[in-house]
């Protein structure tokens, strides 16, 4: 589904990125771990195509199309979806309105019918339960107001609506108590699927105990400095990041 | 040059000004001094900083004393809000009984052109016209007031609550070009009593109508009073308009107020309250959307005289072309007014690179325990809000213009009126989203 090679960027001219490789198949969840600083957070906005970030050498391919020549919106309509770090706040649309305009922008690209306000309203009933939210945050305005756990829950909203193919999760769990933090990690498994992929961008081991990993990768400085099975994610929380960092300055 | 004023005050006092009772002639005539003194205001004034006036001087657009107007109400339909408000309507700023409807009005409800407020509530304009808004330092005002002759009159007695709102449509149309139509206005709300009043200002004349509105409300809100009070401006796009709502507020009364701004080639809108008793609340909220050439200037003043009122204000605007905002917002508060509570808050997005905004939030703090904040903000739309919905599938142009169209409805959002409220947003909406049925509102 994604082949990411030797991928290097940039922003504001410092190098984030120094060459990274990775392939994600369909079906398969991928554990994207490492310190502060690391380019974690780069790579997940890169494959959203925030425009901050420059790409300077390698590719991305997503269904054997150049993922990197795509607009932000032509991407999201191919099936990849960010849940933001840090959700923004948009004064003055509503939540409901946000995802009805998205959902039927989506649908618009797949060729499908636009649904009505009323359709939609029922759709919206079923996956407001997936992240146990009320549905008074519908007729609020997009993130205003909302609690650290209630944006990313929102989040998680969204991308239950927008049913992407790939999914990429940046540090979701950051700033989230256990109970959200398991709400967070239902919803992203109910929605796991043969055809679909999740690539899970985190500090901590802990969502990994609720969202298992088929991979794990280790960045640091730019680079992937390990790749294993969910038990590499076991040996960083034990461990910490040093020895990996030491032994590839070794 | 402003003699042609002073030539066309005399005309007016032989005749237009016959039927008015002696206090008004008196007050005409204190008032023309008064302009011939100051003559129209310029950029050195501060309050006029920002504000050229200069081009409307010298256009000579003389008082229309005796106006002529011919206006249908089907031409009044795009600006009137349904049958059932009461509603006032003046063309080139003379009363129109025809076109207007003030039956089913509640008792202790009065509502009728200033004319006949002369007759019928005598002692009610005389204690209060020309009281309120200050002709000392307001030339407009003094020139409003030299003319003084036609407007509305709104009494509600003690405990009445009116639960239609009062519409004043101040219409221009073809007779109303060339010359300045001045409207005086006076809201007078008894004891615990609660109106809503809309004031319309627009122009049925196609094209590039040139004429100058200079309208003056009054209005005094007795103890535990509530006037909601929205004025929009709509005037033609070659218009001059100059708006003043000067209000005092008794004790635990309400002033709820909101300014729409669109129209005129030039135009400055004065909101003054004065929150004379304990427990008052003022709320001042507008938005300002320029084009072109246009200027729209803002000016409000909160006095804070007594202690723990509260006032807030939120001004907004969307500047395109090379259209220019002004937002001055004044608060002072007084020595004794010990625990004000005031938020003050202007937000501007220049959507190119030639529109511009002055502001200049005014905080004078004579209280030493007070909590008063101002903020502003000028910009841009938000690249990081417009990555977002971009994410989320919503293409550049949408993006920009759900996020263009977000920034007005967040301070529309806070109009009580739904008429209005739903007006403005539909009107919004068509303006910054070039027809696209895409977004239909919510």
């Amino acid at each position: 589904m994604l082949q990411i090679q030797d991928l290097r960027a940039t922003v504001a001219d410092k190098e984030i990125l120094r060459g990274i490789t990775l392939t994600v198949n369909a079906g398969e969840v991928h554990a994207v771990m490492g310190p502060n600083g690391s380019g974690k957070s780069t790579l997940a906005q890169i494959l959203a195509g925030h425009p901050a970030y420059e790409v300077t050498g390698g590719s991305v391919t997503y269904e054997g199309e150049d993922l990197l020549a795509m607009d932000a919106e032509v991407r999201a309509q191919a099936g990849v979806f960010l849940a933001f770090q840090y959700p923004i706040e948009i004064p003055g649309v509503s939540n409901a309105y946000f995802l009805r305009a998205a959902y039927n922008e989506i649908r618009r690209a797949r060729g499908e019918e636009e649904v009505d306000p009323m359709s939609f309203a029922d759709l919206m009933d079923e996956k407001m339960k997936l992240v146990e939210m009320d549905g008074a945050m519908l007729t609020r305005s997009v993130n205003m107001g909302f609690s650290g756990g209630e944006k990313k829950r929102n989040e998680i909203l969204q991308m239950a609506v927008l049913e992407p193919k790939l999914a990429i999760l940046d540090e979701t769990d950051s700033g989230l108590d256990i109970d959200a933090l398991r709400i967070v990690a239902g919803g992203v498994n109910a929605l796991k699927r043969a055809d679909r992929a999740t690539i899970v961008v985190t500090h901590y081991q802990r969502l990994l105990n609720y969202i298992v990993p088929d991979f794990v990768h280790v960045l640091a400085g730019g680079r992937i400095v390990r790749s294993g099975g969910p038990e590499l994610a076991l040996e960083l929380e034990a461990k910490g990041y040093d020895w990996l960092l030491e032994e590839a300055i070794a | 040059m402003i003699e042609p004023y002073l030539r066309s005050f005399e005309a007016f006092a032989r005749d237009g000004g016959a039927s008015a009772p002696d206090w008004a002639r008196a007050l005409r005539l204190s008032a023309i001094t008064r302009f011939e003194t100051l003559g129209f205001p310029t950029t050195r004034n501060e309050d006029w900083h920002f504000t050229s006036v200069a081009p409307l001087a010298d256009a000579a657009l003389l008082p229309l004393t005796n106006p002529s107007g011919s206006v249908s109400a089907s031409d009044l339909v795009p600006f009137t809000f349904g049958t059932d408000w009461h509603e006032l309507v003046f063309v080139n700023g003379r009363f129109q009984p025809d076109l207007s409807r003030t039956g089913g009005l509640p008792d202790g409800v009065r509502v009728m052109p200033l004319a006949r407020a002369y007759d019928e509530l005598p002692i009610l304009v005389e204690q209060h016209v020309g009281r309120i808004a200050s002709i000392d330092a307001h030339a407009f005002t003094a020139l409003n007031t030299a003319f003084l002759n036609d407007g509305a009159v709104i009494h509600v007695s003690r405990d009445v609550e009116v639960a239609k709102p009062i519409h004043l449509l101040f219409v221009s149309d073809a007779g109303a070009v060339g010359g300045t139509s001045q409207p005086r206005n006076l809201i007078v709300l008894d004891r615990f009593a609660k109106a809503t009043v809309v004031e319309t200002y627009c122009a049925t004349a196609r094209g590039a109508a040139t004429y100058f509105t200079n309208a003056v409300t009054e209005a005094t809100l007795a103890d535990g009073a509530t006037l909601t009070h929205l004025k929009l401006q709509r005037e033609s796009a070659a218009a001059y308009h100059v708006g003043t709502l000067d209000v005092r507020q008794a004790r635990d009364s309400h002033l709820v107020s909101f300014s729409f701004a669109t129209g005129a080639a030039l135009s400055r809108t004065n909101i003054y309250t004065e929150l004379r008793g304990e427990g008052c609340g003022a709320t001042l909220n507008g938005l300002y959307l320029g084009d072109a050439e246009q200027t729209i200037d803002h000016q409000t003043r909160i006095e804070h005289v007594e202690p723990n009122c509260y006032s807030r204000e939120l001004y907004k605007g969307i500047l395109d072309g090379a259209s220019h905002g002004v937002f001055n917002g004044k608060v002072f508060v007084h020595p004794e007014a010990q625990k004000t509570d005031g938020k003050q808050t202007n937000n501007t997005l220049l959507l190119s690179e030639k529109a511009q905004i002055d502001t200049k939030p005014q905080l004078e703090i004579f209280a030493d325990d007070v909590k008063c904040t101002h903020g502003a903000t000028v910009g841009r739309l938000d690249e990081t809000s417009l990555f977002y919905m971009k994410s989320r599938g919503i293409d550049a142009r949408m993006a920009r213009e759900l996020l263009t169209y977000a920034f007005a409805a967040d301070v529309l959002e806070t109009i009580e009126l739904a008429e209005v409220r739903e007006g403005l947003e539909a009107a919004t909406l068509r303006r910054y989203t070039e027809g696209d049925r895409r977004l239909a509102v919510r």
